[in-house]
């Protein structure tokens, strides 16, 4: 056992960390958050230059990271500067994909993945599927597409997205389902903003024909590559939401150190003092909960599932509480949209919507232990 | 970073799970595992058997006589001795005082106390607390007067866990009231023999009594019983409570704590089932564990830390308040767990009654232990005191 980053691993944070804290403030996010794309392609080409991206593929991908670890350390700064390009969705979701199932010409995508020329996303819920991973009713038949596929993050701002289908089974079959990968531009697509940065769509396929090269992986066999990159992407939205506390916390003790009522700090009432104290413990429990949640995502699916699903819901729990605190003791000016601890608590709260909620985990946590 | 034991490591959970099964006696996992209290005789014959494995003292350092652990060995026996019901170690002697003296100690006084800590000749029990100090120790008034190659002591000391069972006792003493009250306290050891020193028993509210008050009325302690300088005894005492505090997060017992209500809860029946498939019940054990599991990493990543020079401080707080609440919210659902079977109560006060316990053997002690182990957010600095230790150097770090 050993709790040190390696030096790689620590020299990607201190890069990234200076690179943000310099090219990332809150004036440049806002504005960032304000633009038709929601996204800025200039710090998507940086990111990707100065080899974030390519942390988060394996060598034989054409990267050098994409460990559990690599995940945790790139989406812990990211967390801490509230970005908002979809970057998750590219290279862990669609990219952990491509890397799973992709032929040689899908592979080749990766290279321009890493290079920031492509984006990708993954189209796998569905109105009624809520978190459940298995429930797909959009079907593939006769090599037509039929369903409608939501809240399908990143697409908004997709070269290409990965589209999940039934071709056997019933609804919630872990077996059946199969995927495709296709340009989002030849697609009927509905592009919605998310509360908290990043722009989701809805597709609607109405006998969408598909052809053989747009097939990614064996026919019916996508369940387990699903569970893998799902738990990837739980390290890398709770990493993400560590860090987005991580700044909420320094604000609000910032904050409570400048903010005069009643002639003094407000930093020197004992009220806020235990609050700010509570913050500060459950946040290192969910710092372990990331650590756990990375340290098992390479171990075998039982337990990195059971590890990831212990995450997940902690960092539900304590997201919600550092975010509603952070505000609550700030008062007022935490409620504007131009401060920004406001991106920060959105981002902290939204993170619990996105590959199943605390009271999902739970369940699932529950089910593994039995198990 | 890498959680997985290393070749090492696990060569270690070996030797230490096969010392477990050849050595802890049966009787004694038997009543750790019904939640019984062991005797002074069990604890005597438990540190034997690690003093001669050279596995007692964990924390010190070789030069001493010690295991020199690292934080993932004592993680390791930490979990092991869980899994076997080993009795715990009895902390005065072996984490509090020892640390002290090999620190601010003479050599004098680490040769004659270290090896009768290790061999058992000694049983230390801690004198801090009093009655009028408790959360503000600083405010402490037991007083040692010096007098020719003695000191005269006159006080009360409060809250002495298992004083009944010492021979020796580390105390706190006031040795100056004209200065700033920090700065006129002594760290003094005094010999429980010796006349004027009186223990009387608290019964506590789960019929035990396991602490007790400590009178001291013109006691003779030799001088060469103080440790370090006079009046430095405050800076001993901060050492103590923020050097040694390797299992304060008390992972081990919640580790074992959370089994016991797993195996209560498989036998206990809720609606004709069994209760651990009660939906409402399954998820307050799931939400336990998984906080308990957070905090078993935290308790790694700090501990490890502080053995490579970072400062436990601020740490050792979270890892107080974090697990103190954990072991409390166990003790609860144990509680909850045995349903009516909590409610006889089987005081040591009120024992000699022959009958068998109405009830599960199992349920016997969980109430008792819930009510017990409302001590764990008070002592050694309440919780909220640890709060205000958080918030005050976090806040301070900044400026």
């Amino acid at each position: 056992m050993n709790f040190e980053l390696t030096e790689e691993r620590q020299m990607l944070q201190d890069t990234l960390r200076r690179f943000l804290s310099d090219k990332y403030d809150v004036a440049t996010r806002n504005s960032i958050l304000e633009s038709d794309a929601g996204m800025s392609a200039d710090i998507w080409v940086q990111l990707a230059e100065l080899g974030v991206l390519g942390a988060l593929f394996s060598e034989d991908d054409g990267g050098f990271g994409g460990a559990g670890f690599d995940i945790a350390v790139v989406f812990e700064e990211l967390g801490r500067a509230g970005v908002v390009e979809p970057i998750l969705e590219t290279c862990i979701l669609g990219g952990g994909l491509i890397s799973a199932f992709g032929n040689k010409s899908q592979k080749g995508i990766l290279e321009t993945v890493i290079g920031g020329g492509t984006r990708l996303a993954l189209a796998h819920g569905e109105p009624r599927s809520r978190y459940d991973l298995s429930r797909v009713e959009t079907v593939c038949r006769g090599g037509k597409l039929a369903g409608h596929k939501s809240m399908s993050l990143g697409a908004g701002n997709a070269d290409h997205v990965i589209i999940s289908a039934r071709e056997s089974g019933a609804v919630d079959d872990k077996e059946g389902l199969s995927l495709f990968l296709m340009k989002t531009s030849d697609l009927d697509l509905r592009a919605t903003p998310v509360m908290g940065g990043g722009m989701a769509a809805d597709i609607f396929l109405d006998g969408f024909a598909v052809t053989d090269d747009m097939r990614l992986g064996p026919k019916g066999g996508a369940f387990e590559a699903l569970e893998t990159v799902q738990a990837a992407a739980i390290t890398a939205i709770c990493a993400q939401t560590l860090g987005g506390m991580e700044t909420a916390v320094r604000l609000t003790a910032e904050y409570l150190q400048t903010r005069k009522q009643f002639g003094k700090p407000i930093g020197t009432f004992q009220a806020l003092q235990h609050r700010l104290s509570d913050m500060l413990i459950e946040m290192e429990q969910a710092r372990s909960a990331v650590i756990g949640a990375a340290g098992y995502l390479e171990a075998d699916p039982k337990q990195r599932d059971r590890h990831a699903s212990a995450a997940k819901n902690l960092l539900g729990r304590i997201g919600r509480m550092i975010a509603e605190d952070a505000i609550q003791m700030h008062g007022g000016i935490a409620m504007t949209q131009e401060y920004e601890l406001a991106h920060i608590a959105k981002r902290i709260v939204m993170a619990d919507h996105m590959f199943g909620d605390t009271d999902h985990h739970l369940e699932r946590f529950i089910a593994l232990s039995a198990a | 970073m890498d959680l997985s034991y290393s070749k090492d490591e696990l060569a270690f959970q070996n030797e230490v799970r096969s010392f477990l099964k050849e050595k802890l006696p049966q009787r004694m996992s038997e009543r750790v595992r019904s939640g019984g209290e062991l005797t002074k005789d069990d604890a005597e014959e438990w540190h034997a058997i690690l003093n001669d494995k050279g596995w007692l003292a964990q924390n010190w350092p070789k030069a001493f006589g010690g295991a020199e652990w690292d934080a993932v060995q004592r993680h390791i026996y930490d979990e092991e001795a869980a899994l076997a019901d080993a009795p715990r170690i009895v902390p005065f002697g072996l984490s509090m005082l020892a640390p002290v003296l090999q620190k601010f100690g003479s050599k004098a006084q680490c040769d004659r106390w270290l090896p009768r800590i290790l061999d058992g000749s000694d049983w230390w029990c801690q004198g801090y607390s009093e009655p009028g100090a408790g959360s503000d120790l600083a405010s402490l008034r037991t007083a040692a007067v010096r007098e020719g190659d003695h000191y005269i002591v006159n006080g009360q000391k409060t809250w002495t866990t298992l004083g009944q069972h010492a021979n020796m006792i580390f105390c706190l003493v006031r040795t100056d009231k004209d200065v700033k009250q920090q700065e006129g306290i002594s760290f003094l050891l005094i010999d429980m023999d010796t006349p004027g020193v009186e223990v009387r028993p608290i019964v506590l509210l789960d019929g035990g009594a396991e602490v007790n008050e400590v009178w001291f009325t013109d006691v003779k302690v030799p001088v060469e019983n103080l440790v370090g300088e006079e009046n430095k005894g405050w800076t001993y005492a901060k050492y103590l409570l923020t050097h040694e505090r390797t299992n304060i997060a008390g992972v081990g017992f919640s580790n074992a704590g959370l089994e016991a209500v797993k195996r209560i809860a498989k036998a206990e029946m809720s609606g004709g089932k069994p209760l651990i498939e009660n939906p409402h019940f399954a998820a307050r054990i799931a939400q336990v564990e998984m906080e308990l599991m957070a905090l078993s990493l935290s308790n790694l990543r700090i501990v490890s830390k502080a053995a490579k020079g970072g400062a436990p401080g601020l740490e050792a707080s979270m890892l107080k308040v974090k697990g103190s609440i954990i072991r409390q919210e166990i003790n609860d659902l144990a509680r909850r767990a045995v349903g009516p079977y909590a409610l006889p109560f089987a005081s040591e006060a009120i024992e000699g009654a022959n009958e068998p316990p109405i009830g599960p053997d199992y349920a016997g002690p969980v109430a008792a232990q819930y009510f017990n182990n409302r001590k764990l957010s008070i002592f050694g600095g309440s919780n909220e005191v640890q709060r205000e230790i958080i918030a005050k150097t976090t806040l301070g770090r900044m400026q």
